[in-house]
């Protein structure tokens, strides 16, 4: 990586981790929110530095655009969310935070005794899109179409909770 | 050294000025630095421009349509009261609720106005007049504009007043709604250009004007009058205008900003309006081509005039109930424009088009 890229991969980084830890340990749900979009948008910023143009523009659609939507109506919608200052951790703090830090040094660890990653980092293909609406549609058919009907399942399975019996 | 300007064309202005500072002999880094700040400014200035120009002319059609003159004082019929109100608007006294929340309440307007500013880099404005040519142009453009829903959240929880939040609420609703059939009309054009480009999709369409999409029967009008309806929505215009119908949201999310903040929030939604017209263009009126005249001028007319189509909708039409609107994008627009995007890769995999 020359400079100015790798300049912008760690102010991203930095971005990325700061805003990942308010996200987990703001007291306001609506400023966690707002963290989580910040955190999923720096992400999008790593995948335009590994020329992944779409996937950057898909991780912006879907995941600022209407997931962290959806989680911020939840939280106006909610009462009980809205107005106070809620903390977010119990009496299990202790051992979370010890779970996680052996996954993460364990996460880390893996990293760093792989030597010889299975694919190269070289630059992708330009107009990408087509190659991956190419093997949407080719190599990973059945993973596609298993994602399709478990995102129509959880639909249907929302709509019928919140529909009112009507008897 | 060579004159720039070959009849008319903008790009040669902008190949002139960098071939100017390529001879004051900098490094590259530092070229493409100027450059962008440059183009940046530039963009900024368009769309502060644009913006100027269309809150005049809204106010102009509406009191036309209203039978009255409208801003007549300042210049030939009041052509410079925009100018007057913004620096007025400056000036004014930033109010600020006890209550807001401090740092939500600001970012939101400046969040509202950058993403507004972001969707310009990727609008040909004229023949080898854009910014940057993203191989996921139109792509980029939507996802870009979403911040805009998240700037009008944060404005209505960092008021801390039921009219704002319930205007932030429902704005949300509202765009996530119809981004479903304003996607789905735009994918059936870049189904049939097989790119995401905008460059592309444009140079598609050159030749004669039978060549744009809007003349592609029977998909491209029934795309196109989908667009229109569900960019309007996404616009926040009326009839789509809920998120701050005035009767019964007194100005919906923008309630309690006052002075500049006020002002980045207006600029930024008629920025918007003129985003999703020139979208239109670029999709389906051919985008710059056109005889005779520059390109630039060709682009900005056919976008002047889809702006000009938004606001005779606006001063004409009634404003929907919340429950009509979300029927109305679910029920029948999201179904017409996925049969539509069905029929028209059909007729693209049939080769029947032409």
């Amino acid at each position: 990586m020359d400079a100015p890229v790798s300049l912008v991969f760690w102010i991203l980084s930095f971005i990325i981790i700061v805003s990942a830890f308010m996200v987990v340990s703001l007291k306001n749900i609506f400023h966690c929110a707002l963290f989580l979009i910040l955190c999923l948008f720096s992400v999008a910023g790593i995948y335009l530095l590994l020329n992944a143009e779409f996937l950057a523009a898909a991780q912006v659609l879907i995941y600022v655009g209407a997931v962290s939507i959806l989680m911020i109506f939840a939280i106006m919608l909610t009462s009980q969310l809205a107005s106070k200052r809620i903390s977010q951790t119990n009496e299990n703090k202790l051992v979370a935070f010890f779970v996680c830090l052996m996954f993460g040094l364990s996460t880390l660890v893996l990293i760093a005794n792989t030597h010889v990653w299975r694919y190269s980092a070289q630059a992708l293909p330009e107009a990408n899109v087509l190659t991956i609406g190419k093997y949407l549609m080719t190599d990973f058919m059945l993973p596609f179409e298993v994602v399709s009907v478990l995102l129509l399942a959880a639909m249907i399975g929302a709509i019928v909770l919140a529909r009112k019996e009507t008897s | 050294m060579i004159w720039p300007v070959a009849i008319g064309e903008l790009h040669g202005v902008f190949s002139w000025l960098y071939s100017l500072l390529e001879s004051t002999g900098l490094s590259q880094p530092w070229l493409d630095i100027i450059r962008y700040i440059v183009l940046g400014l530039v963009v900024f200035g368009v769309l502060c421009l644009i913006a100027l120009f269309l809150v005049w002319w809204e106010r102009k059609i509406a009191a036309h349509i209203q039978q009255r003159f409208g801003p007549m004082r300042h210049g030939w019929h009041g052509w410079y009261q925009t100018i007057a109100d913004a620096l007025k608007l400056l000036q004014k006294e930033d109010i600020l609720v006890d209550t807001r929340d401090k740092v939500v309440f600001f970012w939101a307007p400046v969040i509202c106005f950058v993403a507004a500013f972001l969707a310009y880099i990727c609008i040909p404005f004229g023949d080898k007049l854009i910014v940057a040519d993203l191989n996921i142009g139109i792509l980029y453009i939507i996802a870009i504009t979403t911040f805009t829903v998240i700037s009008l959240l944060m404005a209505g929880w960092g008021s801390n007043n039921k009219y704002a939040l319930l205007g932030g609420m429902r704005s949300a609703a509202q765009i996530v709604s119809y981004e479903v059939p304003m996607v789905a009309s735009i994918l059936v054009v870049v189904v049939f250009v097989g790119s995401l480009s905008m460059v592309d999709i444009v140079e598609a369409q050159s030749g004669w004007f039978t060549n744009w999409f809007i003349f592609r029967v029977p998909f491209g009008p029934i795309a196109f009058v989908t667009y229109i309806i569900a960019a309007t929505a996404e616009a926040n215009r009326t009839p789509f205008d809920i998120p701050e119908a005035e009767q019964e949201l007194v100005a919906g999310y923008n309630i309690e900003y006052s002075g500049m903040k006020f002002s980045m929030f207006f600029l930024a939604e008629f920025a918007n309006g003129f985003t999703v017209s020139a979208i239109a263009v670029t999709l389906f009126l051919g985008g710059w081509h056109g005889p005779f005249l520059p390109s630039w001028v060709w682009f900005m007319g056919k976008t002047l005039a889809v702006v000009f189509l938004l606001m005779l909708f606006r001063w004409t039409y009634p404003r929907l109930r919340v429950d009509q609107l979300m029927e109305f994008a679910w029920k029948f627009l999201v179904p017409v424009t996925f049969a539509n995007l069905i029929l028209g890769a059909w007729m693209k995999y049939a080769g029947w088009y032409w």
